[in-house]
């Protein structure tokens, strides 16, 4: 009889402890997308969606071309309409049209999309045709694990209105095999007397970049340039230029405003803070490759992933595709935060504040919202938390091509980047990056305001301008500045103050 | 007898005419009145405001117009000159006649947006074969896209590479269609092939020329796609047209109220020009 107890026991405590494992493999068999983990339990886990019936029902997404973010929605559209039954229709839609292609039928109080995916500063635009998310999703557990940064991105005085599935940021990108090379080191320290390292400021970053532009420092046979960045109009070349303006102008001494002054509405952007970075942005068109000053995210990404340039900055993607196993620079690339500056211009004193100020950039990202006037409400949230279930993200991040970043604390832990290959340094210093920024008190988050898009559409003409020599760099920003006083008269200063409030408390660290 | 049951027959016609033109056009001329945009998704009444700030303070839309001139004019001329040598070389008596008639469409047959990516992926200058076969012979890299000047001609040298084939067709069937009096008399007087085409061919060939010339005027006022893909209307503003800055104020920037302005302005401006062009080629190449 003890016999067969202890059998009984060893039985039932060998399938207690294998159980989730045995959960696992049940639906990384039918789904390889999630091979590495398996099923992870949770309330929007595979297991919990195979409970639900949506059979006869339609899910209608619009969302980006394939592959950023248009691979995962359409991928996790396909595994959703086989757990559940529910049949799901997805569009994709160049980056450009996103905002219009919703934007058209909200207006007209249409809802052909029941899901809509764009950027997080839409969302001041998009909010009153967006159903908030609901509290169950809100307070459950894979949402707890958001950063409170991404929270704030996606929410509106409080309200959730995007659910997160994406998290970004600007950093800097670099060429560990060549910054930390002794062999560089010294030739560096021999020619111009200067210390070749992870360039604190935009000044050494220029320096490096010249340094290293135009001549074959890998040995591949081809040459290499010194910087990869997006400079092409029209192609969100203005996240570039706020992450360049962000040290010389977000001064931690004058809160209230990096757009505007929060008390006069009076845009900053052609203050000397934006010039001397614009500046300096002129200069970088000698040290990319050529044609770089057409160069959009795409060509960023494939120039620096390909190992094209010494440094690059803007979103993960580029980091990731570096670090995938068939790139020629995997395990040879470092992350640290955006440059800074040994000067920061105080608007209030109308000078110059000397010392080191560094300003990390919250830039916007990838962000999806449901439809007010949609009809399957309930089926589209739950599609939004299967596709951000911790199993899918934990495959979706690490994926280049995908678009899906980190934005939850469990992505900050250097293990989850190791266990799919990268060296333990380099993961370290990627997680060791992002924590800091989440930590920085001296943030600058994205323009979210009533008419975002014309605001940015004329910095970026005006930034353009500069770039291609077509004016100065303080006549362009001048004429952006007139500009934005033009368009802050048509919308209303008041309407802009008040939303850009809530951006300003963000940054000031009051929310 | 009654007739008046006649114009029971018009309703259909005048119907659609109202639906697809008309309507339109009052709909936009009624769009450019109102501040329509992101903020104000409504169809307002702001009277002429809008146009005030098109003639007042928007110099950008003026450069591109300008712009769009130039590059409409040159490509046109270009495709002209080279649509009408092709004609010219494949209307006589010449060997694979029919497979050099073919050969020549092709360009036309392609898709614009899809040609436009091919052609970027040549002039890239890093990654693309053109600056690496100069660059074998000792050239460049040129700055096919990213200089504001070279970018112009990188637009013209796709334009006219896509769309001279239409020209090519359209005077080739002019040429086909001329009477063959004219030449024999010419041939019985001893003239030169020279003197045959400025006296005969040119002049007889003048009204086809007339049309060909101003349908692609029209076509090429409302380049977009090359210009959207190829440099997106960069650098800078160096290749920005009217037709993509509209769309940009439209559907980028969601000003629908401003840029109905911008189109219907665009639309009355092409009208008055393109009528003052078809004048002045009428008299400058048709003699009574």
């Amino acid at each position: 009889m003890k016999i067969i107890k202890t059998c009984l026991t060893a039985i039932i405590s060998s399938v207690m402890i294998f159980s989730p494992m045995a959960y696992a493999d049940k639906w990384s068999d039918q789904f390889p997308h999630i091979k590495a983990t398996g099923d992870i339990p949770g309330e929007c886990s595979y297991e919990s969606m195979s409970k639900k019936n949506y059979k006869g029902k339609t899910l209608k997404i619009n969302t980006h071309a394939v592959p950023v973010m248009g691979e995962p929605t359409a991928l996790h559209a396909e595994q959703f309409a086989k757990l559940t039954g529910a049949k799901v229709d997805v569009t994709h839609t160049p980056a450009g049209d996103l905002y219009a292609k919703a934007m058209v039928p909200f207006q007209a109080g249409q809802a052909p999309y029941d899901i809509v995916f764009g950027f997080s500063n839409f969302i001041n635009d998009w909010r009153r045709y967006l159903e908030p998310v609901p509290k169950k999703y809100v307070e459950m557990k894979q949402m707890q694990d958001v950063t409170p940064s991404h929270i704030g991105i996606a929410s509106w005085d409080g309200v959730m209105y995007q659910f997160p599935v994406d998290g970004d940021r600007h950093y800097l990108k670099y060429r560990k095999d060549v910054i930390d090379n002794p062999k560089y080191q010294k030739k560096y320290k021999a020619d111009t007397g200067k210390e070749l390292r992870v360039p604190r400021t935009w000044k050494e970053y220029g320096e490096m970049a010249a340094y290293f532009n135009d001549w074959d420092w890998d040995g591949d046979g081809e040459k290499e340039y010194g910087s990869a960045e997006v400079m092409k109009k029209d192609d969100l070349m203005y996240a570039a230029f706020y992450s360049r303006s962000a040290a010389y102008s977000k001064n931690p001494k004058t809160p209230g405003g990096f757009f505007f002054d929060l008390k006069t509405m009076k845009p900053l952007i052609n203050n000397p803070g934006f010039v001397e970075a614009l500046t300096d942005w002129v200069e970088a068109t000698k040290y990319v490759p050529p044609g770089g000053i057409n160069f959009g995210l795409g060509d960023e990404i494939g120039s620096f992933g390909g190992g094209q340039t010494l440094f690059s900055f803007s979103w993960d993607d580029a980091f990731v595709a570096a670090m995938q196993p068939d790139s020629p620079i995997n395990n040879k690339v470092g992350a640290a935060q955006l440059p800074g500056a040994m000067k920061v211009w105080n608007r209030e004193s109308n000078s110059w504040d000397e010392g080191f100020n560094q300003a990390p950039f919250f830039v916007w990202g990838w962000a999806v919202g449901v439809a007010k006037k949609s009809k399957e409400k309930e089926m589209a949230f739950d599609y939004l938390c299967f596709f951000a279930n911790e199993a899918n993200h934990q495959a979706d991040i690490g994926i280049g091509r995908f678009g899906v970043n980190p934005f939850r604390e469990a992505d900050f832990k250097a293990d989850v980047w190791t266990q799919i290959g990268w060296d333990k340094d380099i993961a370290q210093s990627y997680v060791d990056t992002l924590a800091e920024m989440e930590k920085s008190k001296n943030r600058v988050f994205p323009l979210r305001v009533p008419g975002t898009f014309e605001f940015n559409a004329a910095l970026a003409t005006a930034a353009a301008k500069a770039l291609a020599g077509q004016l100065s760099p303080q006549a362009a920003l001048d004429e952006a500045a007139k500009q934005w006083e033009d368009i802050l008269n048509r919308v209303g200063k008041d309407n802009v103050r008040k939303a850009y409030a809530v951006g300003v408390a963000m940054e000031d660290n009051k929310l | 007898m009654n007739f008046k049951h006649k114009y029971v027959f018009l309703f259909p016609g005048l119907f659609v005419l109202i639906g697809i033109l008309i309507f339109p056009i009052i709909f936009t001329i009624r769009l450019s009145l109102s501040g329509w945009n992101s903020y104000t998704p409504e169809m307002n009444f702001i009277g002429i405001t809008n146009y005030i700030r098109l003639f007042t303070d928007d110099p950008r839309f003026w450069e591109s117009f300008f712009r769009l001139s130039f590059l409409s004019v040159s490509t046109v001329i270009l495709q002209y000159i080279i649509g009408f040598a092709l004609a010219l070389m494949v209307w006589r008596e010449i060997k694979f006649k029919r497979f050099f008639r073919v050969i020549f469409l092709i360009p036309m047959m392609t898709t614009p947006v899809i040609m436009t990516v091919i052609w970027r992926t040549f002039f890239h200058e890093s990654l693309g074969p053109v600056n690496d076969l100069l660059g074998n012979i000792g050239i460049g890299p040129i700055l096919w896209l990213s200089d504001p000047v070279i970018a112009k001609f990188t637009v013209i040298i796709v334009e006219v590479w896509q769309w001279t084939p239409f020209m090519f067709l359209l005077l080739l069937a002019g040429l086909l269609s001329l009477p063959k009096e004219p030449f024999l008399a010419a041939a019985i007087d001893g003239a030169s092939s020279f003197r045959k085409f400025v006296y005969v061919t040119f002049p007889l060939m003048a009204p086809i020329s007339i049309g060909a010339i101003i349908i692609r005027l029209i076509e090429a006022s409302k380049i977009m796609d090359t210009v959207f893909v190829l440099t997106s209307g960069g650098p800078g503003t160096a290749t920005e047209t009217s037709s993509f800055y509209i769309y940009i104020k439209g559907l980028r920037e969601f000003q629908m109220g401003y840029a109905a302005t911008l189109s219907f302005t665009y639309l009355v401006i092409m009208i008055i020009s393109l009528t003052i062009i078809a004048k002045v080629l009428t008299k400058l190449m048709i003699k009574e």
